[in-house]
């Protein structure tokens, strides 16, 4: 059978079972449509988040940037796992006792004011709308690759397979669906890395694979990898940075950005009780953490396995010629992510780093130059052909990376039409709509936004990776603030949030977009995007936390030079600091 | 004030007492141990690198894990001490 058969049957067979629940689980009531009626179970409901939250960007690109950042890029893995446990202590419970269908509708309940409940929309779309875009171009990549068709004509596809389940079953299909997406995605990661952990270091557990002995040369593995990257002029695989400012700043924002996610905290109002709200977290981070415990092994194996492959006779001696090319390396050279240049023209693959440090050797040993060029997103890809898995492990990879990206789109999908259908139209348009034209203008919202963001897909601004950290960084410096104060401070009132919010917004877009361009169009920014034009060094990715502080001190000032909220608006901060009392997530 | 309203305000204050403590262990394993005190912790190897790395790329991870088991434990004991759990 033919690899392409192969990947066929894993990626249609997985689809066949995500339409198949779909049609099980329909949705009947807008209460199945925004929160599945509320009765799920909170194990079911942290695996079905650890899908949610788990995207393209975990599955695809993370290996990959910690791969080729080693230590440095330690932040993706604290940052993107340690906003859990601010949900589970200063968000979730409170949000679930709270017990209504969206976040807008939190704070505008919170503060008394339509005003901040449309801001909130406003930053609820501009970040969930950036994040798909990156969902729906990862997904058409898998397709292009594996499925040998078109990007776009992939991007269609996945839009199709999302409208049926997402437009149909609401968050009640998208749990279930999630559900199974979780299973594929984290069988799909985990089995190849078990190979590689086996085949390099004689230990199954990829985990403790990274801290074991290197079995060919019994040398510690991390301490083999330095040695290696350090004969080719890299920084140390382990090496500590020095701007340890921008490391906490960057992992702060990665953090409170995630606890600020909208189509995250949404995951939790569908669980039945106050407590099922905090078991649930802690089992999404458990869920989330085999992928994350598993991608830091995978990052430095790919990389030693990357290396031994282009200098089989170790870095002291002679490099591949290219004549002599493995197969996946043929692979990947058709679809442009490798690249190779042979700048010396001795027809050998010289891979090293272009460093004035390294210059004298590189000279020495008759090199012109780097000649090898690899994308980072096609390390987790093309991982199990370096290691020479069989056939169905890649086909299993397709299914997962496209597992990953699909169920990330589909939450992200849900939080855009309850913020359309329910905040925007019920709650600010048009309050008395029945509901079941709610239902249905949910659906048509739903099934706009799933257009726009193929539209978006296919013409991608050429800006992914930074729009993906505006979403942080909007996350980080507008919506978590103003939720956190919205349950920790009485006295925190409708003028005081606006305000915050604003204030956080713009500072941070400011900040990004000088660095970035306006609106990343390409040549509008002030600042060159390089460390030394950063303020005390804090880079634009690392802004949000920035953005945060702003808020909270713009709020807390406003609010105590204006008169403080009114005795309801205190009992309802009284009321959702308890568990008792919480029914199940009710309209209005 | 009631005696409700003190059991509820003794409920609130034991809940923020629980949060700060569980973050102070949260700040140390990642932004201390994993980032800034790694300089600190060279001396103490595991696996070919050192202790910060280690927390950096695991250690921080399970014990974020093992802070949210602790945490709902604790307030599902405080819920009941201070009867404002779910019926």
């Amino acid at each position: 059978m033919s690899q392409f058969t192969i990947n066929m049957i894993f990626v249609v067979g997985s689809f066949a079972l995500y339409i198949a629940i779909a049609i099980w689980a329909r949705a009947g009531s807008t209460k199945e449509f925004y929160v599945a009626g509320g009765g799920v179970h909170p194990v079911m409901n942290g695996m079905a988040t650890a899908a949610d939250w788990m995207s393209a960007a975990s599955f695809i690109s993370m290996a990959g940037l910690i791969s080729v950042g080693g230590y440095a890029n330690s932040t993706y893995l604290m940052g993107w796992t340690g906003g859990y446990v601010l949900l589970a202590m200063l968000l979730a419970p409170y949000l679930r006792k709270f017990g209504k269908f969206t976040v807008p509708d939190f704070i505008g309940d919170r503060f008394y004011s339509s005003g901040a409940r449309l801001v909130a929309v406003a930053c609820l779309i501009i970040a969930s709308v950036t994040y798909v875009i990156g969902q729906m171009t990862g997904a058409g990549v898998a397709f292009s690759r594996f499925l040998e068709v078109s990007s776009d004509a992939g991007l269609i596809i996945a839009a199709v397979i999302v409208f049926m389940y997402a437009v149909l079953g609401g968050m009640k299909g998208i749990t279930y669906t999630q559900v199974a997406q979780y299973v594929v995605l984290i069988v799909a990661y985990t089995i190849p890395a078990v190979f590689i952990s086996l085949q390099l270091t004689d230990n199954p557990i990829p985990p403790l694979g990274l801290f074991s002995d290197h079995t060919q040369s019994g040398e510690p593995l991390l301490a083999k990898l330095d040695a290696v990257v350090r004969d080719l002029g890299f920084v140390d695989y382990t090496a500590d940075v020095n701007n340890k400012l921008n490391m906490v700043l960057f992992t702060l924002s990665l953090m409170i950005g995630t606890a600020g996610l909208p189509h995250v905290i949404i995951r939790f109002f569908t669980v039945p009780k106050v407590s099922d709200a905090r078991w649930s977290a802690g089992w999404a981070l458990v869920f989330i953490a085999i992928l994350y415990l598993t991608a830091p092994a995978v990052a430095s194996m790919a990389r030693l396995n990357l290396l031994n492959t282009i200098y089989p006779d170790g870095t002291a001696n002679a490099a591949l010629e290219y004549t002599e090319r493995p197969d996946w390396f043929k692979n990947w050279e058709k679809t442009g992510l490798l690249k190779h240049d042979d700048k010396n023209a001795d027809g050998r693959i010289q891979l090293y780093n272009e460093s004035p440090a390294f210059e004298a050797t590189a000279t020495e040993r008759g090199w012109k130059g780097n000649e090898l060029t690899v994308n980072n997103d096609i390390l987790v890809l093309a991982n199990p052909e370096i290691a020479n898995l069989p056939g169905w492990v890649i086909g299993l990879i397709a299914a997962g990376g496209l597992a990953a990206a699909l169920s990330t789109a589909a939450g992200l999908l849900l939080a855009i039409s309850a913020a359309v259908s329910h905040d925007l139209i019920k709650g600010s348009i048009n309050p008395n709509i029945t509901e079941k034209q709610e239902l249905m203008y949910a659906r048509i919202s739903m099934a706009a936004a799933i257009v726009v963001a193929t539209w978006l897909g296919m013409n991608p601004p050429g800006f992914a990776a930074q729009t993906v950290a505006l979403a942080f960084g909007i996350a980080a410096a507008s919506i978590f603030p103003v939720l956190m104060m919205g349950i920790f401070s009485k006295r925190v009132n409708n003028k005081g949030a606006v305000a915050g919010m604003l204030a956080g917004l713009v500072a941070t877009c400011v900040y990004i977009f000088t660095y970035l361009g306006w609106f990343f169009i390409p040549g509008t920014n002030q600042l060159e995007n390089i460390p030394a034009n950063w303020m005390f060094g804090i880079s634009p990715l690392s802004f949000g936390a920035i953005g945060a502080v702003i808020n909270f001190t713009v709020a807390f000032t406003v609010s105590m030079l204006t008169a403080p909220p009114p005795q309801h608006i205190q009992e309802l901060v009284e009321s959702v600091r308890f568990p008792r009392g919480a029914g199940q997530a009710v309209d209005h | 004030m009631t005696v409700q309203q003190e059991q509820a305000q003794a409920y609130w204050q034991a809940n923020l007492r629980l949060i700060i403590g569980c973050l102070v262990v949260w700040a140390t394993v990642s932004y201390g141990f994993g980032i800034v005190l790694r300089p600190w912790l060279v001396g103490i190897t595991i696996g070919g690198t050192d202790l910060g790395f280690w927390f950096a790329q695991q250690g921080s991870i399970i014990t974020f894990i093992a802070l949210i088991f602790f945490y709902s434990w604790k307030m599902n004991q405080l819920d009941k001490a201070f009867g404002v759990h779910e019926e």
